[in-house]
Formats: C-alpha cells, sequence, structure tokens
C-alpha cells in the first residue's frame, strides 16, 4: 500500500507538484492519470525515492520515505520513465544484476528470473544483447529486472509508451496478473482509455494537484458523462477554468 | 562489501565488451609511453654519438689560396666541400650549416706576417647549426693559436708567454644526466597511461549512464549511492592500472633494447624501477579515477565529459613541463605534492639515483590522503537529486 500525503515539489519558480495525496491499495490497480506536464512522473519520482518533496509525506507499506529510504526501495519494483538497460549485457544479465543489488542469492535470483522471463513471454531475447531490441522488448527486460525481487507493490511510469497494440495487450494481462496476486499497482498514463481498461481507481491529475480521485464508475456519475473521456475533458478542463 | 563486488564485477564485464575501451585501455594508452621513450632515446643516442668526431663538412670558398691551413683544418676532422657559388643564400636555405671563405689575398698578408682574414658565414638563427659552428670556429682558432706559438718560436720567445691563463675542461656529466632533460618528461607518460586507462570508463559509468539513463532504475535499488560509486571507482581503477601494468612492462623491454650501453649510461628499467614506479604511482589511480568521475558527474552527456576530460588531462602535465624549463632544485618537500612527487621520484629514478623508503611512503600517502578526499567529495556529488534524472 502506498500512501501520499500533500506532497510538494519546485523547480525554480515552476511548481511541478502543488499538493498531491491519495492512496493506492493493495490487490487493486491505481491510475495516475493527467495530461503531459502535470506532474506524474515527479509524483513518483518522490514515491521510488529518487527525489525529496519539499513538503509532505510518502508511506509504503507504512515505512517513510524520509525516514528510511532504502527499506522503501526494498518495497518497491520501479519501472522509470527512463527504461535505460544496459547495452552491452544480455536480457538475463540485466535482470541479474539488480537481483544481486536487491541482495537475492543466486538460487532465488535463478527462479524469480525465469518465472518472470516466461510471465513476460521473453524466453527467446532473454541471452541476447539488449543493444537493438525493440521498444516492447525493452519494456518487458525493465519490467523483469524490476520485480526480480517479488516486491509487494509496484510503481510503473507511463508503461506502455511506444507499445505496439499486442506487446499493450500482454503488459494489460501482466499487470492484471499482478493485481491478482495481491500487490499493489501504481501506474501512470496519459491515456484515457488504457486507463478505463484496467484500473480500480482512478487519480486524476493537472497542473500538479488532484482533480479527481475516484473509480472509474464514479468518475462518469460525477461528471454526468458516459463516455470517460469525456469525464476527463470535463474534470481538466474545468479545472484549468478555475486556476486561471 | 556485495554491493560494491556486484558493481564491480559487472562494470568490469560489460566494458570488456566494449572495443574502444579495451584498446585504449590496454594498447594505445600504455603503449604510447614506451615508443616516446624509444624515440627519445634514439635522439639522444644519435646526439651522443655525433659528438664524437664526425667528420665535418663544410664548403670552403677560395681553399686553394691556403692549402696549409686546409690541410690542418683537415687533420682535425674538416672535410671540405666543394665551393658553392652564393654562399649567403645557401646558409638562409638551410644548404649549409656554415661556408668557409678564404680571400685571395690570404697567402699575401700571411708572407707579411699580418694577421690573415678568412670569413664564416652562418645564420645563427637556424638552432642545428650551432655545433658545426661551433666547432669550425675552434678548429680556426686552434690552428691560429699554432701557428702564432710557431713564430714565437722562430724569434726565439716562448709561446708561454702569449697564453698566461691555461684552462683545462673537467666536465662532471655523465650521458645519463645529460639526457636528464628529456627524462624529465617522461613521468608524465605515466600519468597519462592512468588517465587513459580509465578515463573511457569514468565517463561510460558516470555520464554514460546518465545518458541512456540507466542510473534512475539503478538507484531505485535498495543500496547506497556510495557503495555503487566505490565499486564504480573501483572497475576504473582496475583498468587504470592494468594499463599502468602493461607500460611498466613496455618501459622494461625496450630498456633492454635500446644499446644505452653503448654511451655508457645504465638503465635499470627492470623489477626493481617497475615497483618503485607502481607503488608511487599507486594513489594516483584512485585519485584519477575520483577525479575523472567527479568530472564527468557534472556532464550532460557522454561528449561533454569527453571535453571536460581533455581538458583535465592537461593538468598533470604541468609538473612535467615546468620542471623540463625552470631548473628548480629537487627538494623534500616536492614528494609530499601529489603529481609533483611522482614526477621528480621518476625523474631521479631515470637519472640512475636511488630513492629512499622514505621519499616512497611520502609520496604515497600525500596521494592517498588527496585521493581520499577527492573521493569523498565525488561521493557528495553522487547524493545530489539531480544526478539520476537525465531529462
Amino acid at each position: 500500500m502506498i500512501e501520499v500525503k500533500d506532497l510538494h515539489k519546485h523547480f525554480g519558480a515552476v511548481k511541478a507538484v502543488d499538493g498531491v495525496s491519495f492512496k493506492a491499495r493493495d490487490g487493486e490497480i491505481t491510475g495516475l492519470l493527467g495530461p503531459n506536464g502535470a506532474g506524474k512522473t515527479t509524483t513518483l519520482r518522490m514515491l521510488y525515492t529518487l527525489m525529496t518533496p519539499d513538503q509532505g509525506q510518502v508511506l509504503v507499506d507504512g515505512i517513510d520515505v524520509a525516514r528510511d529510504a532504502q527499506a522503501v526501495r526494498r518495497q518497491l519494483g520501479v519501472l522509470p520513465d527512463a527504461r535505460g538497460l544496459y547495452k552491452r549485457l544480455t536480457a538475463r544479465e540485466n535482470i541479474d544484476y539488480f537481483a544481486r543489488l536487491q541482495g537475492l542469492d543466486e538460487t532465488l535470483t535463478r527462479t524469480r528470473r525465469e518465472q518472470l522471463i516466461e510471465a513476460l513471454e521473453m524466453a527467446d531475447i532473454a541471452d541476447r544483447r539488449t543493444e537493438g531490441f525493440s521498444q516492447g522488448q525493452r519494456v518487458k527486460t525493465a519490467i523483469a529486472r524490476a520485480l526480480v525481487h517479488d516486491p509487494k507493490n509496484v510503481i510503473l511510469d507511463e508503461p506502455t509508451n511506444g507499445l505496439d497494440v499486442m506487446a499493450t495487450r500482454g503488459l494489460r494481462q501482466f499487470m492484471r496478473r499482478l493485481k491478482d496476486e495481491g500487490r499493489c499497482v501504481l501506474f501512470s498514463s496519459h491515456i484515457m482509455q488504457e486507463v478505463a481498461a484496467l484500473c480500480d481507481r482512478i487519480v486524476v491529475i493537472a497542473n500538479g494537484r488532484v482533480v479527481a480521485d475516484e473509480t472509474p464508475d464514479a468518475l462518469r456519475a460525477q461528471t454526468g458523462e458516459a463516455n470517460l473521456e469525456d469525464a476527463f475533458v470535463k474534470i481538466i478542463g474545468s479545472e484549468e477554468g478555475l486556476s486561471a | 562489501m556485495n554491493t560494491m563486488l556486484t558493481v564491480f564485477l559487472k562494470e568490469v564485464k560489460e566494458n570488456l565488451r566494449d572495443k574502444r575501451t579495451v584498446t585504449s585501455a590496454l594498447l594505445y594508452g600504455p603503449l604510447i609511453g614506451p615508443i616516446i621513450f624509444v624515440l627519445l632515446m634514439n635522439t639522444i643516442i644519435t646526439r651522443e654519438l655525433n659528438k664524437a668526431d664526425q667528420p665535418l663538412k663544410i664548403p670552403v670558398i677560395g681553399a686553394q689560396y691556403a692549402p696549409n691551413l686546409i690541410d690542418a683544418l683537415k687533420q682535425q676532422g674538416l672535410l671540405p666541400q666543394p665551393a658553392v657559388a652564393n654562399p649567403e643564400a645557401a646558409v638562409r636555405d638551410q644548404d649549409a650549416d656554415v661556408v668557409l671563405r678564404i680571400p685571395a689575398d690570404f697567402d699575401k698578408s700571411w708572407r707579411k706576417g699580418e694577421a690573415s682574414q678568412v670569413e664564416m658565414i652562418y645564420d645563427s638563427s637556424q638552432k642545428e647549426t650551432g655545433s658545426s659552428i661551433d666547432r669550425l670556429r675552434r678548429m680556426l682558432e686552434t690552428y691560429s693559436r699554432h701557428q702564432g706559438a710557431m713564430r714565437l718560436v722562430a724569434r726565439g720567445l716562448s709561446p708561454t708567454m702569449m697564453a698566461p691563463v691555461s684552462v683545462d675542461d673537467r666536465d662532471q656529466s655523465t650521458p645519463q644526466s645529460r639526457a636528464g632533460q628529456m627524462f624529465s618528461i617522461l613521468p608524465y607518460f605515466f600519468v597519462l597511461t592512468i588517465f587513459m586507462g580509465g578515463m573511457y570508463l569514468a565517463i561510460d559509468l558516470t555520464a554514460g549512464e546518465r545518458e541512456r539513463q540507466s542510473l534512475e532504475p539503478l538507484f531505485a535499488n535498495p543500496v547506497p549511492r556510495w557503495k555503487v560509486l566505490l565499486g564504480k571507482l573501483g572497475a576504473i581503477s582496475v583498468f587504470s592500472l592494468t594499463s599502468l601494468l602493461i607500460s611498466v612492462i613496455g618501459f622494461g623491454v625496450c630498456g633492454k633494447i635500446i644499446p644505452a650501453e653503448k654511451l655508457g649510461m645504465t638503465m635499470n628499467l627492470g623489477p626493481v624501477f617497475a615497483l618503485q614506479v607502481l607503488l608511487m604511482m599507486l594513489p594516483l589511480v584512485i585519485l584519477l579515477a575520483s577525479l575523472q568521475t567527479l568530472v564527468a558527474a557534472f556532464a550532460k552527456s557522454y561528449r561533454e565529459a569527453q571535453t571536460y576530460l581533455s581538458i583535465l588531462m592537461m593538468v598533470p602535465a604541468l609538473p612535467s613541463i615546468l620542471l623540463s624549463v625552470l631548473p628548480i632544485k629537487v627538494s623534500a618537500w616536492m614528494y609530499a605534492v601529489p603529481l609533483l612527487g611522482q614526477q621528480v621520484g621518476i625523474s631521479q629514478l631515470l637519472r640512475g639515483e636511488q630513492l629512499t623508503t622514505m621519499q616512497i611512503s611520502t609520496c604515497m600517502i600525500s596521494g592517498l590522503i588527496v585521493a581520499v578526499v577527492a573521493t569523498v567529495i565525488t561521493a557528495q556529488v553522487y547524493r545530489s537529486e539531480r544526478l539520476a534524472i537525465s531529462v
């Protein structure tokens, strides 16, 4: 479970995140939805301790990020916006490197690695160097690497960015599987359909603030729009009107 | 410990798979020094051998007017060349170092017992001609003194009347110490080797990872950044140390090939020399790894890091250049200054002198202290939020 309370972060005069609060529960998929530049990536970066908030608190399974960042990182599996594979290493070697940094022993590393390779259907590329991988193959490798230590909480920043239809479908199935395993899945996206298809809960962010935090059904009811995309436009649009 | 080892092993494995890194760390970098050393030694040996009497080839105009003079000069090693039409132009165009011109009335003044004139035509702004000019002048002066003495004797006077003071030269230099000035550039090549050995790694492991956006996922792992840094520094150091080892072995091989004994020089580039160089250089391996990483951490891209590092590469050259230009006397404090200490120490070894344990340990300890400081500063920079964020 990830709890975010009143997060603030500014870069110079720009308030990238301006008071964001939400909860992502175990066994649920929570979608962080917002237009480009809304503050999604910055929020997530504060969750996985890459950035320190100016103000506010993040709790992962009850552990305060400010108090014990390292313990928090152990509870998290992170797919950052930057996938950053090591191109001179094979997919397997990429996964092993992170497994060792997580402190897994050899046996556990092997078991977890092979499970993930099977689950992500990447056996055919596992022993190839990642240089020249397609976007989909890169995301698969990065996800396997991020989840090798079997984390309870999974953070995915725009996971389907740049993927084709088949790869996107595969990834969605995989995310549902993570949810069924009882994990807390939090992902960001700027694509309405994707969030609608997957999420138990949608947190809409615009201009660094949370403008809605509802189930998809409640969101439709709240805006009076049957179509989620229209609901989305309505929420963001009215919020921008207010702040202007 | 585990984290550092994991990072270290991964970086070594990954970089051994990179052709450019491997060739620069294990081939070009370490072999530049020995190759330049061989070239330098050849220059020195040629120069020293030239000093031993090579015939001096000089065009002579009007040789027929002073056959006795020419015979005497030939005995001193002159090999008269045919006259040239325009001696001034020949000297300016460097066709001849110096031209000797004997006027037609040389014999006439000689018979009268007057001073007969000869002309040396040369261009003193041409550096390489200096020794030819000096040799010819000395030959002429010897002949002149000799003839003067004869004239005195013919008149019943003692030749010592003309030379109340006689000077005898006792030069204490050896071929080895004369070569010392050329040697003073060599320690820089050891530093350069370390630098080249670690450079591509240092760039790749910080600026490169950042550019390829892999620092962000890396730092999402539950490991302190300073441990990651130490693992990376370890990998850089191992590459530059290997580079240094190859270089030192290269020097050892060159020391055997070069016919230094022809000049009576003793070149001790064997295991003892190698060991002393390695000991003195060890702190620099760590220091340079830290400095390179520090500089690379400020660069936004691989290319930018490369630019910064090529500027940083000039810094270790400063002591070498200073010491080869300025006649500074070696004193004890110099061993306590990193880079300068190594420079001075290795120069002494090349000159065939011994280093004390004190001098070597001063060199090592001061180097280690500065290396630790540099590492701590780099670790601070590694902690910064902006380091991992590539976009």
